[in-house]
């Protein structure tokens, strides 16, 4: 009676350990095959710059075929920053007043606003960003963040409104649902026992998650976080809709720049020449290895025991 | 002799269920009250209606009068968290916080309430009182997590005295200890008698006649019989409640 089933179960077991390395090799695979492909394209202008000119060139000139991805790896790297920066606390307050406080009315409603925020399509952001936001920003937002906070370079110069700050809002309001969903999954998680310990002890909610809650959580909320740094970095339409897209760098948060997603999404079609197409998947790989590296470090950060 | 927990006419629910029915008890200031009783029968209910632990869960209410002092524990002036500090508690089950040391556990009420104090000597002390000490004094910073399922329960007595409540809520604290950790906890009940009112719910009858001046009996919700220990044990008033001390039922 018994016999039988065990041998089901080994069946099933031998099945599983086939498939699965067999699943993984092939994402493994198809991320090569990306990889190279990049690569392939990318050579004539590999062959024609340098690896190093075109990595850390800060010149954008397709018609003198002089090509460096410094201002788009800036931007990409600033407007996720300014994403990650904004959505997080604003994330993780939300996902802590739905899951520990707000009654469950308010509750389901708020969820399904994040649901919804999640499906707008990112050019309804993009426009949105461009009607409304850029007007914003120019007239009232940036004049008196630079009046305030003018001292930093951050804050500094003409208020133009398209630009890396532009970009940064729309991206933190387009990552918020991914993080606060995810956070709201890890605080759901959360042993009861645990809230009830720190509040037997004289906390109050506040000092109980202070306590127990946020210190439980960290690991997934960094986890998150993570997760929306990886949508914010290869967000292609909204940001090239309000970033001004301008190949340059500038330390001020109101100027306009570019990032990698965006130039390639905006020159590719028309690039004329094995080196301009060569230099725009240089760019894609860039993207790759920025998106790798932060991962990567992510994943480092995550095992080491501070944030255990 | 004034009474420093008051219950009267209490009811408990959770959402449509009644966990307790009309429960009227006292227990007086530097006494230990023991409950006992079938499992199921409200006991933990009754004890965490006492430090207004019951309320936190969905669903589930509380109906009736607790005075600490002659005070309102459920009145609306009185903040639950200031109640909690006056009225500690130990858990059923273990609930060590695992992102902190065994040190930070143990302080973790203090540095909340910000009392100031000198944490190393309360930390010694109520590790000792735990019997704790020998077995954790050389890795005071290592993950409470990383201790026994019973040195995590002790750990747990050893936060709730560090805090210094006037009553201690104590719910099977001896349910995972060894028999040797299990008389020392006794013992520590005896000792802290001197200053704490206690309740405590155990299962080991034996642990009752030996540690409490009170028991009161509960079944499915209702307090059957309550009254001095010895009283209870050896010439209960009940039918009921001698099957069950006698082992005929339960
Ligand atoms: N979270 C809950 N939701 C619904 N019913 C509950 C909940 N917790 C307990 N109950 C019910 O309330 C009654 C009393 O439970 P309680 O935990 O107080 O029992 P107990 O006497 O402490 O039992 P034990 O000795 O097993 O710990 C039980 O019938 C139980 O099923
Ligand atoms: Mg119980």
């Amino acid at each position: 009676m018994l016999l039988p089933q065990t041998d089901r179960r080994h069946i099933g077991d031998r099945v599983f350990g086939i498939v699965l390395p067999v699943l993984g090799c092939a994402l493994l695979a198809v991320a090569l095959i990306i990889f190279f492909a990049c690569a392939k394209l990318a050579l004539p202008a590999i062959e024609k710059l340098g690896v190093l000119r075109l990595l850390t060139g800060s010149d954008w000139n397709p018609v003198e075929e002089s090509f460096g991805a410094l201002p788009f790896i800036y931007g990409t790297l600033v407007t996720s920053l300014v994403g990650i920066v904004l959505a997080l606390p604003i994330s993780v307050g939300l996902a802590l007043f739905l899951t520990e406080m707000a009654p469950r009315q308010v509750r389901v409603v708020v969820a399904m606003l994040v649901q919804i925020l999640a499906g707008i399509p990112s050019v309804v952001y993009g426009l949105w960003g461009l009607m409304v936001l850029v007007p914003l920003l120019r007239s009232t937002v940036e004049p008196a963040l630079g009046r305030w906070l003018g001292f930093l370079p951050l804050f500094r110069g003409p208020p133009i409104g398209l630009g890396y700050l532009a970009a940064g809002i729309i991206l933190a309001i387009m990552i918020l649902p991914t993080i606060a969903s995810v956070t709201v999954e890890v605080l759901r998680t959360m042993p009861q026992a645990l809230r009830e310990g720190a509040l037997a002890l004289g906390a109050t909610p506040w000092e109980a998650i202070r306590l127990v809650v946020l210190p439980y959580a960290r690991r997934g909320i960094f986890g998150a976080a993570i997760l929306g740094l990886g949508r914010a970095l290869g967000e292609t339409m909204a940001v090239t809709m309000v970033i001004g897209n301008q190949p340059e760098i500038h330390a001020s948060l109101f100027s306009p720049g570019y990032t990698l997603p965006s130039v390639i999404a905006n020159e590719f079609a028309e690039a004329t020449g094995a080196v301009h197409t060569g230099a725009l998947a240089a760019l894609a790989l860039a993207l790759f290895l920025v998106s790798l590296t932060l991962s990567g470090a992510a994943r480092v950060l995550i095992r080491s025991r501070r944030l255990r | 002799m004034t009474a420093k927990l008051q219950v009267s006419s209490l009811n408990a629910w959770f959402s449509t269920t009644q966990a307790l029915k009309n429960i009227n008890v006292e227990v007086a200031a530097n006494r230990v009250l023991a409950i006992i009783g079938p499992s199921g029968c409200g006991k933990s209910t009754f004890v965490r209606c006492l430090n207004r632990m019951h309320e936190l869960l969905p669903g589930a209410r509380s109906e009736g009068r607790v005075l600490l002092d002659g005070e309102d524990v459920y009145s609306k002036a009185l903040d639950p968290s200031t109640l909690r500090r006056r009225v500690g508690m130990v858990f059923q089950r273990a609930n060590v916080f695992p992102t902190l040391s065994i040190r930070d556990n143990v302080l973790s009420g203090l540095k909340l309430n910000r009392v100031k104090k000198n944490y190393q000597e309360v930390l010694e002390r109520t590790l000792r009182q735990t019997a704790l000490w020998d077995e954790v004094k050389d890795r005071l910073s290592s993950d409470a997590t990383q201790l026994s399922g019973g040195q995590q329960q002790r750990l747990c007595i050893a936060r709730a005295l560090a805090v210094e409540p006037e009553v201690l809520l104590m719910d099977e604290p001896a349910s995972a200890l060894d028999p040797i950790a299990t008389a020392k906890i006794e013992e520590l009940i005896d000792e802290l008698k001197s200053r704490y009112t206690i309740v405590i719910v155990t299962h080991n009858m034996q642990q009752a006649i030996r540690i409490s001046d009170f028991t009161a009996f509960f079944c499915m919700g209702e307090l059957i019989e309550q009254g001095a220990t010895k009283q209870l044990f050896t010439k209960p008033e009940k039918q009921q409640t001698e099957d069950y001390v006698t082992g005929k039922f339960g």
